[in-house]
């Protein structure tokens, strides 16, 4: 590059002395005042690294003069967003929960709130969907072991199923065999009658066996031709639905062990608000009553 | 004219014909690192060139300035501002189309027919957008306007330059700065009633009412015009603009561009009144060309990359050449393959079709056919379903088998439209709608004038219907007042047979 600065033949214009292949690159004139933009921009980037935060250091970082923090300002914008919504908050608190659904504008501030709520706090064993899985009911369908109005929904969403609370929805099926209340062959002569009740009864002398134990043993809560009963959260065992699996064996396990599942209150972790806009999404996925 | 005999600088060529003692300041050999910027002070010329000038430059100020003012009727509930970009309410109206964002592919063709445009337009005669319509020169020659009202023509503007600083020269170009500002704003002011109702929105301006956004709109065109028209002028086609760069590959040999006619005007040299023009050429050399160029270059250096094919030089040449008794067109529009014709002694010709050109048209003709037809048929009612994907479906305690949807319906007419829902391919589907009563098999809905209505529908069919875990649905919209049809294929979900 010292001496004389190389020119290009063909242009006439000199070029910087990078050659690749034969192809030289070409010095075109650039403006005085470009190049004073180009300084400009430098001295720009100086003054932006002291207003704004810009270096890093060992365990922090530089602040910056007008102390811009990306952190803040998201954490602004979420008090505001909550802000926003504390009219329509307080109004779906103060609004009797089967109120909410006739207010078209309360009605999707629910739904909108209720579905996030419920991916939070419900989703891990409900499923985003509220399809549950075995030993989780599924909130989609009309199958509802304590009820499906909106009001019941709430009641279970505050205090939970079998939970710590004493306003717990509360009930406890023996473990019929682990017990000694019934011998295996009992069992397994009441799973037959039960099955018949879905009409997939294979032998008919064990369920006539298994109908006498029935009314012995399982009517005071499943009631008669086991249609259940909500107020006891007694499932119906006569229709297409079950919540441990309604085969042979998941039976036998059920009648044998029992099955306690245990859903948390939620009263104390979620605010009235939240709760309501819980019970109203929950209601409106397909099976509400 | 104002290069009568008399006022000239150095007649010593010709007592008719000023020459001007002018450097093109961006001239090839001229250029160096870094240079400091040149003035250019372009000469007043009038001509063929000039007067379209003038004519394009009204036109299309008027278009700008008067565009957003235009009414269009549209009913009662849609703005009636003919063009309107609407961003609050997502729609672009343009006259008797309206477009939705979800249509933004609209917006695509039109800047696909634009740039095939160019594409045509410049591979026939060059660069005609920068000469002559690129708001960049629209503005620049308007500035120019200003300036030489106010400081006079080129001599003058130059005397002043140079001068020292008195009351006369700071009135001057206080005044000329005061009248550019006044342009830049109105500039801005005129693109801010594009996004709103024009009538309604220039009393807020002027009371201080209207939206902050329009203010700093206002606020940044002003400062680019100014900065832009005003003070960068030619630096902008030169340093700023990639288009000269991509124009350079689209012209060809037989484009028409402005160019000098070496073989007519060389060898050039000063010439007297009453000396013969044999043995010479029929450039008198007197720099009326290079005076009048904003660029700041000379044509009979041939094409160049300054070059925004203005022709005021044609303007320039052919007065001088009407002067000195010769023809005109000195310079003119030519081509490349025509200067080669000539040297070798074959008449020239123009020549429009080119393969070029037909696959430009061609592509132009095709792309605006279908815009006019997909424009034409745009439908005023569409629906869209999604099914829904968790849970895939539902079984109901009788062992029915439940699917939900989205149901969205787009009404596009100006009035409230009532809508039925049927569906197609199911055996016995028992359809329900959240927040309605028992709909029966025929969901109806109701959506708002030119708005989106979003309904849940479940559809549920009894277990020994779902014959496969995937059946094919049709979801039909039917408009109940004129049996508009919007049909949505999707399907229905079951267990595992």
């Amino acid at each position: 590059m010292a001496g004389q600065p190389d020119v290009d033949e063909f242009s006439g214009t000199e070029t910087t002395g990078h050659e690749w292949d034969g192809i030289k690159e070409l010095n075109n004139p650039l403006p005085r005042w470009w190049l004073y933009t180009f300084y400009i921009c430098i001295l720009w980037s100086i003054g932006y690294w002291i207003v704004m935060p810009a270096w890093p250091l060992i365990n922090s970082h530089t602040k910056g003069l007008i102390g811009h923090s990306d952190r803040a300002s998201v954490a602004r914008s979420i008090e505001e967003a909550k802000a926003a919504q504390g009219a329509l908050a307080s109004r779906i608190a103060e609004t009797e929960l089967d109120q909410v659904s006739a207010d078209p504008e309360l009605l999707s501030f629910a739904l909108a709130g209720g579905r996030s709520a419920f991916a939070v706090n419900c989703s891990q064993c409900h499923g985003l969907g509220a399809a549950g899985s075995r030993g989780y009911p599924n909130l989609n369908d009309d199958d509802w072991i304590w009820g499906g109005t909106v009001a019941d929904i709430h009641q279970t969403i505050l205090y939970g199923i079998r939970s710590e609370h004493d306003e717990s929805r509360q009930n406890d099926m023996p473990a019929f065999l682990n017990d000694e209340i019934l011998t295996r062959e009992q069992v397994d002569d009441v799973v037959e009658y039960v099955l018949s009740l879905t009409a997939r009864a294979e032998d008919d002398a064990a369920a006539a066996r298994g109908a006498e134990i029935y009314a012995e043993q399982c009517v005071a809560c499943h009631q008669e031709g086991g249609v259940g009963d909500r107020e006891l959260g007694a499932p119906n065992l006569a229709d297409q639905i079950w919540l441990y699996g309604g085969e042979r064996p998941d039976l036998v396990e059920t009648v044998s062990a029992s099955r306690r599942g245990v859903m948390p209150p939620w009263i104390d972790r979620l605010d009235s608000a939240t709760l309501k806009k819980l019970a109203v999404y929950v209601h409106s996925l397909g099976g509400g009553e | 004219m104002e290069h009568s005999p008399g006022i000239a600088d150095t007649a010593l060529s010709n007592p008719v014909v000023e020459t001007v003692d002018v450097q093109p300041v961006n001239k090839q050999e001229r250029r160096e690192l870094y240079k400091k910027r040149e003035k250019i002070f372009p000469k007043r010329v009038s001509g063929t060139f000039r007067s379209l000038k003038w004519g394009i430059m009204a036109v299309t100020l008027a278009i700008y300035y008067l565009a957003p003012w235009i009414r269009w009727d549209r009913g009662p509930n849609a703005p009636d501002q003919a063009i309107l970009i609407d961003f609050p309410a997502r729609r672009f109206y343009f006259f008797f189309i309206e477009i939705w964002p979800q249509e933004v592919y609209y917006l695509t063709g039109l800047l696909i027919l634009a740039a095939l445009g160019l594409f045509l337009v410049t591979s026939l005669a060059g660069r005609v957008w920068c000469g002559y319509t690129c708001p960049q020169t629209v503005w620049t020659d308007l500035f120019i306007l200003v300036e030489r009202m106010v400081e006079g023509d080129r001599n003058a503007r130059m005397r002043l330059d140079k001068a020292h600083w008195t009351v006369e020269k700071f009135a001057r170009r206080v005044v000329k700065h005061g009248i550019w500002i006044v342009i830049a704003v109105a500039t801005g002011g005129a693109w801010v009633f594009y996004f709103a109702d024009a009538p309604t929105l220039l009393p807020q301006l002027f009371t201080l009412q209207a939206p902050a956004v329009s203010y700093i709109f206002i606020g940044a065109l002003t400062l680019t015009t100014y900065l832009l028209g005003g003070l960068a002028r030619e630096q902008v086609c030169t340093y700023m603009c990639p288009w000269p760069r991509i124009q350079g590959a689209l012209l060809d040999e037989e484009s028409l561009v402005v160019s000098y006619r070496t073989d007519r005007g060389e060898p050039r040299g000063a010439h007297k009144k009453g000396q013969s023009w044999e043995g010479r050429g029929d450039c008198i050399d007197c720099n009326q060309c290079v005076a009048v160029c904003p660029m700041g270059i000379d044509i009979r250096d041939g094409l160049q990359l300054e070059c925004i094919t203005c022709a005021l030089c044609i303007d320039a040449c052919n007065s001088v050449m009407d002067k000195v008794g010769r023809p005109r067109g000195l310079i003119t529009y030519d081509t490349y393959t025509n200067s080669q014709r000539r040297e070798r002694g074959e008449p020239a010709r123009i020549k429009l079709l080119r393969p070029r050109t037909i696959v430009y048209g061609s592509v132009i003709v095709v792309v605006g056919l279908i815009m006019l037809a997909t424009l034409i048929q745009r439908p005023t009612l569409e629906a869209n379903v999604l099914r829904d994907r968790n849970p895939l479906f539902v079984t109901l305690s009788d062992g029915s088998i439940r699917n939900g949807y989205t149901v969205k319906i787009l009404n596009k007419r100006h009035e409230t439209r009532s809508y039925g829902l049927t569906l197609e391919g199911l055996n016995d589907p028992k359809i329900a709608v959240v927040g309605q009563q028992d709909v029966g098999d025929q969901a109806r809905f109701t959506v708002k004038p030119d708005s989106l209505g979003s309904f849940r529908v479940f559809v549920t069919v009894p277990t020994d219907a779902v014959a496969d875990s995937s059946m094919p649905v049709t979801f039909v919209v039917t408009d109940e007042d004129d049996g508009t049809m919007a049909a949505n294929d999707t399907s229905f979900r079951g267990p595992d047979r």
